[in-house]
């Protein structure tokens, strides 16, 4: 296999020095294509239209085209292209902005459904996407492994005989030696073996060959692709994600149920999670007080009490942003914050029928926050409060209620009530943070709706003694995003051997070098001729051959210097 | 030990003074390229094919004798032209890489944590590696083009992009991010001398192509070195880019999976970074491709360049995510 590769190259060398070094012909015309396709390994042409007859020679035809190189280079451009969609429009499962979709399908009415069920809002899984990724990693394995096995048998094969014209090589030099040939072969060859070269040496000239690690690399790169895409899928299959807000004081364990929102791959075991529990002791959070950040989040942090094991020992940990809590391969993220003002809710009986913290989402960087307040147990009719959360408050008459700093500096609860039938009965689920105002009516003073803005120790009772609603003190509360994925591991293996094998294959160079020495007629000086010959794109290492050629006895370097170009002058 | 306050604005009087500096450099780098003679330019040229290794295209062993040649057919006063502008992009490299330490120094942090000091980060590795390959490579003619797009970047920086020196978010307070945006930023700078080298090729060939006659190319594109000389120094920049850009996007998957609980969520920045990627991926095997090499594969280096330059403009302000950096 290696003897023919050289002999091709030797040919096809002899016909591109043939032809004059002109215009375009000379960088990738049909003559150096041909050139590089028969000596490069890595250079590779489309294969030819089946020449026989019948399924099997087509099915050659489809195996080779679709592990070309060709195909190769447009199955990754269709990559790049396919995966361009899904960053310029929402996508399902991503976690900033869950509503994004839904908003986007109500305002393209038409576009919409369309581009859905073309699965342009779940890119990354769709079956297009899946295909081309597939493909290539067919395609890959398709051409890497051949390679591989061609790469076992020139490792272990002798280099390849010198070509008979060494000065069509990448480089080559020719000059006149005084010492005894068979001395010379051995002087070189025993400096190329000192740069670990594997050498051959015969009567007349040594063969020698480096860099096989740069083929090993670049296998180990491919393969690595593989392996990464399957850590990938165990993750996808068998793990999970899922968020949940604790109060300060609250606690959290780990089963599916506690969850606000939870996403198990299509094999995850959801009745047998991680059993851990953890309690929100304490929550800090410090801005930037001055500047042009002002306001910036700049530390937060989560006290727990953590249980590991049901009935094990408290410990006391602290989670923070890019410092999560780890049990076994479960793995809980602080992602955001806010507050929960704490509120106790006396009905129209002067029975206390609520009293804790409640959840208000902030909807901007000073934590403006909006949230309800359902009184279910009120008597005689259900209770309903609606309003904002303002940690620096500030009625700004355009904009409305706003908080103009994140921290509490002036802390404000501004509220409207309703009452009636919360509508939590018929047992259809609900969102905590709305309220269903179908069987709902607002509370009014006068004409004007009834609203009061309240700071903590305050109260608001509604008119006609309907109840009253204290606003006791202020709680935070996190968001904790919770994890587990078990192919984790083998990706991050992966893709350090990935970029192992990506470093060697690029920077490593496969060569060979060939000396020869033609033993002198009638006394004069044998003549010695070196060449090297990349197996890469990059050329031949610089001065290695000078540097061979300087450890030969009695050589006379100041004859040595001809490129082939040179002669061509 | 100097105040933050000092420092910050002493960084700014130093990126002020870089962008002077490099204006000036650009200026006579294009000075340079003007006075060249495109006959003088054709011998250079013919000279080059020779020693680029005029059959493979891809022979890169003898650049010192080039240099000879040229020294010897090219003007004195074109010669000390080139050596006063390689001196002032020299200079400006100082007074740029001084200012972004003491922009380092001042927050306290590394000086990379929001769009001003990334971009004033990133074109110092651009001008550092234009520099490093000005030692080795033929490349002086990229000069003006990467000069140019460094003052631009640099002046939008002082003046659209400029935030106060102050602390992180704290999702950017992680020695991850230092790592991962060093690679990013270093891949960056080499990833824009690949795609001066690339456009200038491709500028080269299409002259060359339209030049039948075999009379000496004319205009700009006659001075440039020959295509098989660009397309290697922007394969030699792309081969050393890309495994350190590898490198940034596992590094920022490791960052993702510490503050957000997975190492690969499809946000629109890492979607970018991947595509920008498979794109130089695309280029690497067009290289080794029959028919892909030259035009195709150089079109798809610059896709890929613009992927990347989207990542960092477009990305940033005009798609929302979890990358978000402290006021723009
Ligand atoms: C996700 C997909 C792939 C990626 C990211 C990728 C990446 C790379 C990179 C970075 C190199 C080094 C380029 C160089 O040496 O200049 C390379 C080389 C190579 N790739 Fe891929 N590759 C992928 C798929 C494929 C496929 C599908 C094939 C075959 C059809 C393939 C075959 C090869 C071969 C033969 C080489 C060696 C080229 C040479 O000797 O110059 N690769 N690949």
């Amino acid at each position: 296999m290696t003897e023919r590769t050289g002999a091709l190259a030797r040919d096809a060398v002899t016909e591109a020095a043939a032809s004059p070094p002109t215009g375009d012909a000379l960088e990738d015309g049909a003559v150096t294509a041909r050139l590089e396709e028969a000596a490069r390994p890595g250079v590779m042409a489309m294969p030819s239209r089946p020449t026989g007859q019948g399924l099997l020679a087509w099915l050659r035809w489809a195996w080779r085209t679709l592990t070309s190189m060709r195909t190769a280079v447009l199955l990754l451009l269709a990559l790049a292209l396919a995966a361009v969609p899904g960053s310029l429009l929402p996508q399902r499962g991503v976690a900033f902005d869950p509503g994004a979709v839904t908003r986007f399908l109500a305002d393209n009415p038409v576009l919409g459904p369309w581009l859905d069920r073309l699965g342009f809002f779940e890119v990354y899984s769709s079956s297009w996407f899946a295909a081309i990724y597939m493909l290539l990693m067919v395609s890959m394995t398709g051409c890497v492994l051949p390679r591989a096995a061609r790469l076992w048998q020139s490792a272990r094969a002798e280099p390849p005989r010198a070509p008979t014209n060494l000065a069509r090589l990448d480089e080559h030099r020719r000059g006149n030696v005084t010492a005894e040939p068979a001395q010379v072969l051995e002087v070189a060859a025993s400096h190329l073996r000192a740069r670990r070269f594997r050498v051959v040496v015969d009567e007349t000239s040594v063969r020698a060959e480096k860099g096989y690690l740069r083929e090993v690399g670049n296998l180990v790169f491919h393969l690595s692709l593989l392996v990464l895409l399957f850590g990938v899928a165990i993750g996808s299959l068998f793990g999970f994600e899922g968020r949940v807000i604790v109060v300060e004081g609250a606690s959290f364990t780990n089963t599916r149920l506690q969850y606000d929102e939870f996403t198990p791959g299509p094999l995850t075991d959801a009745e047998s999670l991680t059993p851990f529990s953890f309690t929100l002791e304490d929550f800090t959070a410090e801005f930037e007080m001055s500047g042009p950040q002002r306001g910036s989040a700049r530390d937060f942090q989560a006290e727990v009490t953590v249980l590991r094991t049901p009935g094990g020992v408290a410990e006391e940990d602290t989670i923070a942003v890019n410092h999560p809590l780890q049990v076994d391969g479960t793995k809980v993220f602080l992602t955001g914050h806010g507050y929960a003002p704490v509120v106790s809710v006396r009905d129209g009986r002067g029975q206390t029928v609520f009293t804790g913290p409640v959840v208000f989402v902030p909807f901007d960087g000073n934590l403006s926050s909006e949230g309800v307040i359902k009184v279910p147990d009120a008597q005689p009719t259900q209770l309903g409060f609606e309003g904002f959360f303002l940690p620096t408050a500030s009625v700004d008459p355009a904009a409305g209620p706003r908080s103009l700093y994140p921290d509490l500096v002036d802390p404000q609860l501004l509220l409207t009530a309703y009452t009636g039938d919360l509508g939590l009965a018929d047992g259809a689920p609900q969102s905590v943070f709305r309220l269903d105002k179908t069987d709902l009516t607002q509370v009014t003073s006068g004409d004007q709706p009834f609203a009061r803005a309240l700071v903590p120790g305050e109260s608001m009772t509604l008119p006609d003694g309907q109840g009253t609603l204290t606003f006791e003190s202020v709680s935070r509360f996190a968001n904790f995003q919770i994890a587990h994925d078990p192919g984790k591991e083998i990706a991050l293996a992966a893709a350090v051997a990935l970029l192992l094998g990506l470093t060697v294959s690029l920077a490593v160079r496969r060569r060979r070098i060939w000396i020869r020495v033609t033993a002198a007629r009638e006394g004069g000086a044998s003549t010695i001729e070196a060449a090297t010959y990349a197996l890469t794109r990059r050329g031949p290492v610089p001065d290695e051959l000078s540097s061979v050629l300087a450890a030969v006895p009695g050589a006379e370097p100041a004859a040595t210097d001809a490129s082939p170009h040179d002669r061509e002058d | 030990m100097p105040t933050p306050t000092f420092l910050a604005e002493l960084s700014d009087r130093l990126i002020y003074s870089a962008i002077a500096v490099y204006a000036l450099a650009m200026l006579t780098y294009a000075c340079q390229a003007a006075r060249r003679s495109p006959a003088v330019a054709h011998d250079v040229r013919q000279m080059e094919h020779v020693a680029a290794g005029a059959h493979t295209g891809r022979n890169a062993s003898s650049p010192p004798r080039t240099v000879v040649d040229r020294a010897t057919t090219e003007g004195a006063a074109t010669q000390r032209l080139e050596r006063i502008a390689a001196a002032l992009t020299m200079l400006a490299f100082v007074l740029h890489l001084a200012g972004v330490l003491t922009r380092g120094l001042a927050a306290g942090r590394a000086p990379w944590g929001n769009m001003y000091e990334f971009t004033a980060a990133a074109t110092l590795a651009a001008t550092a590696a234009y520099l490093a390959f000005l030692r080795r490579q033929p490349v002086r003619d990229l000069g003006v083009w990467i000069l140019a797009l460094v003052t631009l970047c640099l002046g939008l920086a002082v003046t659209v992009l400029y935030t106060p020196a102050g602390d992180l978010v704290p999702a950017l307070n992680s020695y991850w991010l230092v790592i991962h945006v060093a690679a990013a930023i270093i891949a960056g700078g080499v990833f824009t001398v690949g795609a001066a080298a690339t456009g200038l090729y491709l500028l080269r060939r299409r002259a060359d192509a339209r030049d039948t006659s075999g009379q000496a190319t004319r205009g700009y594109a006659g001075r440039l070195p020959a295509g098989a000389t660009l397309e290697r120094v922007a394969h030699t920049a792309h081969l050393f880019a890309f495994p350190v850009w590898t490198f940034a996007v596992l590094a920022g998957a490791i960052w993702a999976e510490d503050s957000w609980g997975r190492y690969w969520g499809w946000d629109p920045k890492e979607t970018w970074a991947f595509i920008t990627w498979v794109l130089y991926a695309a280029y690497l095997h067009a290289q080794s491709t029959a028919g892909w090499r030259g035009r195709k594969a150089a079109w798809l280096a610059l896709a890929g360049y613009a992927a990347f330059l989207f990542n960092f403009v477009g990305v940033n302000l005009f798609i929302t995510g979890l990358h978000s950096y402290a006021g723009v």
